[in-house]
This record gives C-alpha cells, structure tokens and sequence, in this order.
C-alpha cells in the first residue's frame, strides 16, 4: 500500500538525532512489549509480513506520533482481536474470561535461545530465475492497496541484477493469505541519479531487494 | 529482572503520561495472553533478559575484527556471511540470508529499512531509535552524505557511497574499514575499535588512538 510507512527520500522529517548510550529499552513495558510480540509469533498464528502489514495499516496520524514500541504494542491488540485469540472485552479488562484457542506451537523459555535467530525464507525455486546478473531491468509501476516491499521510491526505474539471492517467500500474497508463493528474489542496483535526478551525487548508488514479479526486462 | 517495579514507576514520572498509559496496556496483554496460556510466562522474562544482555553488537564487532585479522575467514564471510558467522555469539544459526558488504577507500556502505526497521539483530542486536526513525529511512537513500553529517561523519570526496536498502529478508553488516596502527593487535583489542554504527555504516571504526 502507499502508506506512511513507504518513507524512503521523503523530505522535512529534520536531522537524524542518535542517543549516545542508548539503553536496549527505554522502558521496562517495551521489552515486554517486544518479547510478548516474539512469543505470539512463535505460535505460528501469523507471518512476519501480515505483522508488517498490520504496522503499514495503522492511521498515518497513529504511525507517525507512536514511538517504535507503542506502534508494536497497538498492532498486537489489533491482531489478537482479529484473529480470535482474545477478546476486545478481555484485552480491556486485563485478564481472561474465556479459555484460548489451542495453536500450533507454545513457546517456553527453555526454547528461548534458540528462537533469538532467524527462521529461514529461502524456498525450492518453482522455475528458473528470469534474469542473471548483469541484466538490466526495470522495476514495475504498481501501487497494490495491500503489502508490498517494493518501495514507492523505486518503482518504474531501470537498474542492474547485481545478485541472485535465491527464492524466498513473497511477502505480497504472503501477507494477504494467500499463501508463500516462492519467487526469485534479487539485489538491484541504481544510479542516484535515476532515482532522485541529475543534480544528485554522481557517486551515490542505491540498491533494493527485489522479487520477480517486481520486474521486467528494459 | 534488572528492573524493579519501583523503576517502573519513576519512569512514568518522568517521560509522562504516554509511558504510564502503555506500562498498563502492555501488561493487560501480557496478563490476557498469559492466561489463555499461548506462552509460558518465564518465556517474556527469558526473551527480555536476552535481549538486554546476550544479543548486541559485540557480537558483530567479534566477527569484524575477526575479518581484519583473518584473510580466509574474510573471503569466507563476504562469500557467504550466514555461513561465515556460524558459531559466533550466541546464537546457533543466523537463517541464511545475512550478507556482508566491505568497505574501501573507493566506497562506503550504508544500510537502511525505508519501509521498517530490518537489522541483523543476531549480529547488532536490536536497533537503535534512530534506525528506526522517519529522518533516518528518509534520508538515507536520498542524502546519504547528509546523513553521515549528522553522525558528524565526513567522507572524502572521491569515496563513492552505497546504500542498501532491507526491502526481503536478507540482512545486511558492513565490514568497515581497518584503522590505520593496528598492527599486531589482537581479536579482542581491535573489537573494541568497532561500533555498532560502523557496522551500519553511519560511522567507521575508532581509531588505534581510541581504543578503550
């Protein structure tokens, strides 16, 4: 969707501004708040992309004024509520006043360690890769109204396949139910100047991570 | 937990009323969800303790001056980083999509998530704010050189930069670049010379003069 979240080469958002010493978390609620999101992704209710989905769907107005941890926070409810796991009146209340749904995995802490790496996207190729390396392509004009990674930044642009990066999951029908989808995906390089014009840094090059189907020969 | 409920609340004193709001409704989740039984309750303590103490990026920083010391683990790890770090840090496995891009004095690399916050949380941790923020997704595929002003970074002219956007699930670290007097040093002294922004690529590594 050509959310808020879509935020690459927009202007007057001001200086980045680091935090020397920044602690892991600012507030005791939001490691919890990272690791209850953590703990019901492990259950395998939903997939990486439907809770991105669920951050891009959030009002402009909620996305830009929520810090980090509060957008997460807000999301889980969302989808909690959505999926069935809880209802609005318990989330309200604070404690259960019904049984949960069983799911297909619980996470206990012994299990822990070994859920602090990632899972892995790479899936069997379904086809042969359309390009190689060293193909020029171009990246498609397409504005779905659901999830997509192709950023509004990039699309109708011609670039350079400058890696192979497997297949993977796509994140477009992924996200929407309807199901992986594996599709090619590749590094694609840009000129600065293709994407935000001539008075650009000749030197600034810009790449994207890009599924097949975002794709055509140019 | 390191944090006491005491702590908690001094917190809501000081960053107002949002902090206090969120503290109430992150527990009434918890406490649902909890109860339903989706998870066992020592799970989040593990989970928030882990992310506090084991994951950060130390554990990049090792495997960094690992490649400055190691010319074979260096062509390993920029052939295929997943596999290079295998054994590192805490974790067991990595997935199988973390890349490492080096830098020279022909180009700098810089990593950014316009659309959210990807990051190689098993060799970082978990971001910093700003790497999450609008300024920083904004500017970083336009203005990279801007950017790096703000970290008070000055490349010289004939440095050639590249920005890497995380729009899949391949993750991305920058192999900075050696300082300079370095010589002889051991793993453990030079990583102490790699900050986590050089691995980003908003910073380069401290000089021989800097180390702690």
């Amino acid at each position: 969707m050509d959310g808020i979240h879509d935020m690459g080469g927009m202007d007057g958002f001001g200086k980045v501004e680091p935090e020397p010493n920044e602690p892991v978390f600012h507030a005791k609620w939001e490691g919890r708040c990272l690791a209850l999101n953590r703990a019901m992704g492990f259950t395998g209710i939903w997939t990486i992309d439907e809770t991105r989905a669920g951050i891009e769907e959030l009002p402009p107005d909620v996305y830009l004024t929520s810090s980090y941890y509060r957008k997460w926070a807000v999301r889980l409810e969302n989808l909690v509520i959505e999926r069935g796991l809880a209802g609005a009146d318990e989330v309200k209340a604070g404690h259960a006043l019904r049984p949960g749904k069983t799911l297909k995995r619980k996470l206990n802490a012994a299990d822990v360690p070994n859920t602090l790496s990632r899972g892995s996207y790479a899936r069997p190729a379904l086809a042969p890769a359309r390009f190689k390396i060293g193909d020029r392509v171009r990246t498609k004009n397409i504005h779905p109204a659901t999830h997509t990674r192709l950023p509004r930044y990039a699309r109708g642009r011609t670039g350079v396949v400058e890696a192979l990066r497997g297949c993977h999951v796509y994140p477009d029908t992924v996200a929407v139910g309807q199901g992986e989808n594996p599709q090619w995906l590749y590094t694609v390089l840009f000129d600065g100047r293709e994407l935000w014009g001539d008075d650009t840094d000749p030197s600034l090059k810009i790449s994207i991570e890009a599924f097949e189907p975002y794709l055509e020969p140019a | 937990m390191a944090h006491s409920h005491d702590h908690d609340d001094h917190e809501g004193h000081e960053h107002g009323s949002e902090l206090s709001e969120m503290q109430l409704r992150v527990r009434a989740l918890e406490t649902v969800l909890a109860e339903k039984g989706y998870f066992d309750p020592a799970a989040i303590d593990a989970l928030v303790q882990a992310y506090e103490t084991k994951v950060g990026p130390h554990v990049g920083a090792k495997v960094v001056a690992k490649a400055w010391s190691d010319p074979a683990f260096k062509k390993a790890l920029l052939d295929d980083a997943s596999k290079a770090v295998l054994g590192f840090g805490v974790v067991n496995r990595v997935g199988d999509h973390l890349i490492a891009v080096e830098n020279t004095p022909q180009q700098h690399n810089m990593i950014v998530c316009t659309l959210c916050s990807c990051y190689p949380w098993e060799m970082l941790g978990l971001p910093p704010v700003w790497y999450k923020s609008a300024p920083y997704r904004a500017r970083a595929v336009k203005d990279p050189r801007g950017v790096l002003t703000d970290f008070g970074v000055t490349l010289p002219a004939a440095t050639s930069i590249r920005v890497w956007d995380s729009t899949a699930e391949t993750r991305f670290i920058v192999l900075p670049m050696r300082p300079p007097g370095t010589e002889g040093w051991s793993e453990d002294k030079l990583a102490a010379l790699v900050t986590r922004d050089s691995m980003i690529g908003t910073g380069l590594a401290k000089q021989a003069n800097e180390a702690a």
